[in-house]
């Protein structure tokens, strides 16, 4: 009976760098098999939101709660210091006195100033037109919420209650609507327009690219504008009757 | 050109250490406010969302201009030929290393997550100003250490116009960024203009040469070679010219302001009925800030001109930098918006506790920074440095 074989120094040199490059590299490699299973962004798409404000009714907040239902913040509590993914602006027009009751969210810009000013391209704009923020990327230096001209991006300042895993936020960086990317992403509506298809039906969503899209009829139906023209950012989220 | 001598900080004890204790115990405090906002999160702070930018930023900005202008000492004796300001070149260059290391440290620290600070460098978007201002600051600071290097060491002399004519055109490069990160943001109606390099560059060159010429007689009771008085009513002249050019330049934003039908609200709100902004604008910036300053430049007192000054600069940038965000969006023009928000309504802004522990943290930094290297390198003019010659017969550049 021979004796057992003793591995030398240059046999356990090899085994453990095998195993140890094995527990760095696996969970990498693993990702990336995940990654390529995640549905890209479409590249052919511009997903796009239309507002009709003459059906916007003026005391229901359904587009709101359900987007904090959804997201996990709250606007209730340390006043100007929590973020408000959507809100509802009350606008009257000193000549005639109308009143108009306008949800107002991330304009989703094709030119986004606050990916412009971005130092860390943590804000970003997908192939499809949804601006976003990576968490992980960003320093928190809100020269974002400097630069928007809507007043729509935010500020995390506080631990983050409620954590949603579709939707991760981060204290100490920016956030602000992502058009419900990960419903999207699976061929549903935002959490607000299938709140208000509930209500009043104000809100349609869909790909601006598509010529058969219900927002490209609705488009075609009554005239809509982008908020402040002027500033020529192109937004992907437009209102009627305003 | 007679060789110049400096000297090491001769500090009487008595004097050095209170100060240096001070100093430190200001910056400790910073490091508190900073763990603070760092661990609570900047609810504890007085920024909101819809002023994301407080009185850290106030700071941050001042002293980062104050840098760039407090080269100009070091910028008259290597770039100018002015001879008579040769033996406060280490001193002026130190200063402006000092200062921006103090205004970074205070931008750095208020970040939402500071850890992750070198993800600029790493990520850079360089469409961003902001990612553009931290080569352009990074680079100053080489240049501005080169340049000291060179003034300190006789071997490496030879190199002092090459990187004293770089730091010179670097610093307006790097002012010129710091007014564009408020000058491209289309987002607030009082910024939006290519005013704002220039404007920026006048204030820096104003505030740097008043933190100089502040600091003069403080280093020369710790033990210093305080300048002949010539030299500072000759330095309170030049500030004397900034301080106009400043003034002037921020008149010519404002009035642009005023033509335009949209922007008369916000006109009319920083100068008349926008309450601390207002009295910050009038009693900070015209008063303080330009009428008193060139009053006691006549009667021959730069030194607390310049202290007027500072104080004044603060006032001003209070007010681009707050009331700019107060003042209600433009989101709906044409309409009244009001909103749970406050939309419409000039947002409320008070600045908290660890706010302004830090700002004061980061200019303990700058002092901190200054004391430590008049102490460890020869700075500060020696006795034996003095040029000679009369004022006036300098070499010409």
């Amino acid at each position: 009976m021979s004796a057992p074989e003793r591995m030398d120094r240059r046999q356990a040199l090899k085994t453990a760098f095998a195993g140890l490059a094995a527990t760095v590299l696996a969970p990498g490699l693993m990702l990336v098999e995940f990654g390529t299973q995640a549905k890209a962004a479409a590249t052919g798409s511009r997903w796009g939101l239309l507002i009709d404000v003459s059906r916007c009714q003026g005391d229901c907040a359904g587009c709101v709660e359900a987007c904090s239902k959804e997201h996990g913040w709250h606007a209730e509590g340390r006043g100007g210091h929590e973020p408000q993914w959507i809100r509802v602006i009350k606008a009257t027009d000193p000549v005639t006195g109308q009143t108009s009751t306008v949800p107002l969210m991330c304009q989703h810009c094709a030119n986004p100033p606050c990916a412009d000013v971005c130092p860390t391209t943590a804000t970003f704009r997908r192939a499809d037109g949804i601006v976003l923020v990576d968490k992980h990327l960003c320093i928190g230096c809100r020269y974002c919420v400097m630069a928007c001209p809507f007043g729509v991006r935010f500020f995390q300042g506080d631990d983050v209650q409620n954590q949603r895993t579709n939707s991760p936020r981060g204290k100490g960086t920016a956030e602000a609507c992502n058009m419900c990317v990960h419903r999207v992403d699976h061929g549903r509506l935002p959490a607000c327009v299938e709140a208000c298809a509930a209500t009043g039906g104000a809100m349609t969503f869909g790909d601006l690219n598509d010529p058969d899209s219900a927002i490209r009829a609705a488009l075609a139906e009554k005239a809509a504008a982008r908020l402040r023209p002027d500033l020529a950012l192109a937004q992907g989220v437009s209102y009627q009757s305003l | 050109m007679p060789a110049m001598t400096y000297a090491h900080l001769d500090s009487p004890t008595a004097r050095l250490w209170p100060v240096l204790a001070v100093t430190a115990a200001v910056v400790v405090a910073g490091m508190a406010a900073f763990l603070t906002i760092d661990i609570q999160g900047h609810h504890v702070t007085g920024m909101t969302q819809r002023v994301p930018w407080g009185v850290p930023h106030v700071f941050a900005y001042f002293l980062i201009l104050a840098a760039s202008g407090a080269l100009n000492v070091a910028m008259l004796a290597s770039v100018f030929g002015r001879t008579v300001y040769k033996p406060l070149e280490p001193f002026s260059t130190l200063l402006a290393i000092a200062l921006l290391m103090g205004g970074l440290t205070i931008l750095v620290l208020d970040l939402g997550r500071p850890d992750r600070v070198l993800l600029t460098m790493q990520y850079r978007n360089n469409w961003s100003i902001f990612a553009w201002n931290t080569i352009l600051y990074t680079v100053f600071l080489a240049l501005a250490a080169a340049h000291l290097a060179t003034l300190q060491n006789r071997r490496y002399a030879r190199f002092s116009p090459v990187t004293g004519h770089s730091a010179n055109v670097w610093r307006f490069v790097l002012t010129t960024g710091t007014g564009l990160d408020l000058g491209v943001l289309i987002a607030r109606e009082l910024y939006q203009s290519a005013i704002f390099a220039p404007l920026f560059i006048s204030y820096a060159l104003t505030y740097g040469l008043a933190v100089l010429l502040v600091l003069l007689p403080v280093m020369g009771w710790l033990g210093g070679n305080r300048p002949e008085p010539e030299v500072e009513q000759r330095l309170g002249r030049l500030l004397a010219i900034f301080v106009a050019v400043s003034f002037y330049l921020t008149v010519a934003l404002y009035a642009f302001t005023l033509y335009a039908p949209a922007g008369r609200s916000l006109a009319r709100f920083v100068w008349i009925d926008g309450g601390i902004y207002t009295a910050l604008l009038w009693g900070g910036q015209i008063v303080l800030g330009t009428a008193i300053p060139l009053l006691l430049i006549l009667k021959k007192q730069p030194v607390l001109a310049a202290a007027a000054v500072i104080i004044g600069g603060f006032a001003t940038l209070y007010v681009f930098m707050i009331a700019a965000q107060v003042f209600p969006q433009s989101i709906l023009p044409g309409h009244v918006v009001s909103s749970a928000y406050g939309d419409g309504m000039v947002a409320h802004y008070m600045a908290r506790w660890p706010e302004w522990l830090l700002g004061f943290g980061g200019v303990a930094v700058a002092l901190l920074v200054l004391l430590a290297g008049c102490l460890l390198f020869r700075i500060v003019p020696s006795r034996r440095s003095r040029d000679p010659r009369p004022l006036g017969a300098e070499v010409p550049p």
